[in-house]
């Protein structure tokens, strides 16, 4: 089969996966709306509590979820091919910790783009990844000419540590209230209940994915080994630049929407290797897809499992992605 | 084992369990530490608060506290610094199993305090003034308590109970990270007797973390939100606060504009002062009867 078919097969079938998850989660929830009456336009959206409850509360976590589900699953393959190391994800490297810090200082310090009615914890999550993004990439340029994924590696799993010191050197100086809310943060929390920021953040991952589009042919090579990578004509350092940036860019993107949901980025690259293979050309959509349509699905699962508590998505994610790795780790054995 | 020994630990034994059970109205209570808020306002108000040496570093009421030490609060109470001052009676929290295993064997008599309901905070007012001996002191304080909340209670008998969302929890300028009262709790207790019939009333938690779709399947009629004073949103931002509830806008509340801000520690802390706390929540609640 060529490649062309297998890429059309393969989207086709992980598009219409994630199509049909987005298409029935927001018809599921802890309360019983009637679909009809959400549609009916005769009725004024003010007054209409079904379509408020679609619209308001359903239909933009289900579309949060879509969009943080697909940036953590490419993300994570980007990761995975970049160091070269199939225990790598999209926190790896410090962004996701970066993001928690700002989000940290700006719930303990009550920080807020009051005059914009924006909430600075968004805002101050992003820019915590975009340092943290900034700091491991200078290091790991420091001492080589080119971009060592060594010091990469280093560089990210020591900047994970002194921020998480720094998160709780905060949280220790915080009020109760504070420290409640950031670790509530912490567990990753699709409820956005308005479209703003899932739009804010759309720039930043339309950039990801057109990067992430390109480095499927560059991550084939990359996978040689950065040698061979070379010798076949590719601008390695250049390569690795693009797909350091454009991970850590849809990694921020993600948290800022989400908060640090995590094992959507290992999991899922790692199976939907198993189902089309190695090549990212397939893996790179199909875990996109995948990506949206799984944490569509465990959000579904948030919401009506203990309704009408509400469990942290990050928490169902964990329970399913946990035992399932370890499954699926012996089984490749 | 030779038998002075165990005669020896058969005292020592005796002893501590004397200590750690406590003999309650006997021994007076010379040198207190509180390291809870509420209790700390309690010691206060049954007047045994020149006898209070050190408090939380939480504590901010009565003023009287503030000249104090403060020794730490649930997380990181300051072991060395409290049994420095010497005290008689430490008033911990139910959950500092740590410290209470460190008081008892410094042979120091500690309070167990836990936050529950509307009634606990008078029957604590009862053991706390037994526990320090100022047990007369302390009935007249619960029983005061006891009777103005059952007068706000008979003013709202006859009126309608309006469906109420009391949320004490939520991220600036967004509706994202909200915890409301469910059906237990002081907080639930003080919404039912201001008047207001809680939406969770029949989530048996005390924090519930409210989504959007909650909310607007439990159509409030009224939303509370209630916080510390020390975390009340800026004045210039409070118009930016109640714009993001427009979203809501099926919800009644919304619509209506029944949605008060309550910066009130008398609220959030539950001392002796839920009385007000509670007529500050019948306020919002029952505006034409409670001026």
């Amino acid at each position: 089969m060529t490649l062309q078919r297998r890429f059309v097969r393969t989207v086709m079938g992980f598009g219409t996966l994630a199509a049909a998850t987005i298409l029935l989660a927001p018809a599921i929830g802890p309360t019983s709306i009637s679909l009809s009456r959400a549609f009916d336009r005769s009725i004024p959206f003010a007054d209409n509590a079904d379509a408020q409850i679609f619209f308001i509360a359903r239909l933009p976590r289900t579309l949060a979820g879509a969009l943080v589900g697909a940036l953590f699953a490419a993300a994570g393959v980007v990761f995975q091919g970049l160091l070269r190391n199939a225990l790598a994800t999209p926190f790896t490297l410090g962004v996701s910790t970066g993001a928690a810090l700002g989000a940290v200082l700006a719930i303990s310090f009550n920080w807020s783009i009051g005059a914009l009615g924006i909430s600075g914890v968004p805002v101050a999550a992003f820019a915590g990844s975009l340092a943290a993004v900034g700091i491991v990439y200078a290091l790991a340029q420091a001492r080589h000419r080119g971009l060592s994924t060594t010091v990469l590696l280093l560089a990210g799993v020591t900047m994970n540590a002194f921020f998480s010191a720094m998160i709780l050197f905060v949280q220790y100086f915080a009020s109760f209230a504070d420290v409640y809310r950031t670790l509530r943060w912490l567990m990753g929390d699709l409820d956005v209940s308005s479209y703003e920021p899932i739009v804010a953040a759309l720039p930043a991952a339309g950039v990801a994915f057109g990067f992430f589009a390109w480095l499927a042919r560059p991550l084939n090579l990359l996978s040689l080994g950065p040698d061979s990578a070379e010798s076949r004509g590719l601008d390695v350092t250049k390569a690795q630049r693009a797909a350091f940036l454009s991970a850590s860019l849809a990694t921020g993107a993600a948290v800022t929407v989400g908060g640090p949901i995590g094992f959507v980025g290992i999991i899922i690259p790692h199976l939907v290797r198993l189902l089309v293979g190695p090549d990212h050309r397939l893996v790179l959509p199909a875990a996109a897809l995948f990506g949206a349509a799984f944490l569509v699905a465990c959000d579904v699962l948030a919401r009506v499992v203990f309704a009408p508590v509400e469990l942290p998505v990050g928490i169902i994610t964990a329970i399913i992605g946990g035992p399932f790795f370890l499954w699926l780790l012996l089984k490749k054995r | 084992m030779a038998a002075p020994q165990k005669a020896l630990i058969a005292v020592f034994a005796t002893l501590v369990f004397s200590l750690a059970a406590g003999k309650p109205g006997v021994a007076r209570a010379e040198r207190i530490v509180s390291l809870v808020p509420a209790a700390t306002e309690m010691l206060y108000a049954f007047g045994a608060g020149s006898r209070v040496v050190a408090v939380s570093s939480y504590d901010t009421f009565p003023p009287a506290v503030k000249p104090l030490p403060k020794v730490g609060a649930l997380l990181d109470p300051n072991v060395e610094r409290i049994l420095a001052l010497k005290p008689d009676l430490v008033v911990v929290y139910g959950s500092q199993d740590d410290l209470k295993r460190q008081l008892t064997r410094a042979r120091v008599r500690f309070f167990d305090y836990r936050h529950a309901g509307l009634a606990d905070i008078t029957s604590t007012i009862r053991t706390l003034g037994a526990q320090t001996g100022d047990g007369p002191a302390a009935d007249t304080l619960a029983n005061t308590i006891e009777r103005g909340l059952d007068e706000v209670r008979t003013r709202v008998k006859a009126q309608p109970r309006p469906r109420t969302l009391l949320v004490f929890g939520r991220e600036r300028l967004a509706l994202r990270g909200i915890y409301a009262s469910g059906g237990v709790g002081f907080l639930n207790d003080m919404l039912e007797t201001a008047g207001g019939a809680n939406v969770f009333t029949d989530i048996k938690l005390q924090a519930v973390q409210a989504t959007t779709e909650q909310i607007l399947a439990a159509r409030p009629d009224i939303i509370v939100e209630a916080r510390a004073s020390n975390s009340a949103f800026p004045s210039g931002e409070r118009d930016a606060e109640l714009n993001v509830w427009k979203v809501l806008a099926s919800v009644p509340a919304v619509r209506n504009g029944r949605v008060h801000f309550l910066f009130d520690d008398r609220i959030v802390i539950p001392g002796p002062r839920v009385v007000d706390g509670t007529l500050a929540i019948a306020r919002a609640i029952h505006p034409d009867i409670f001026k």
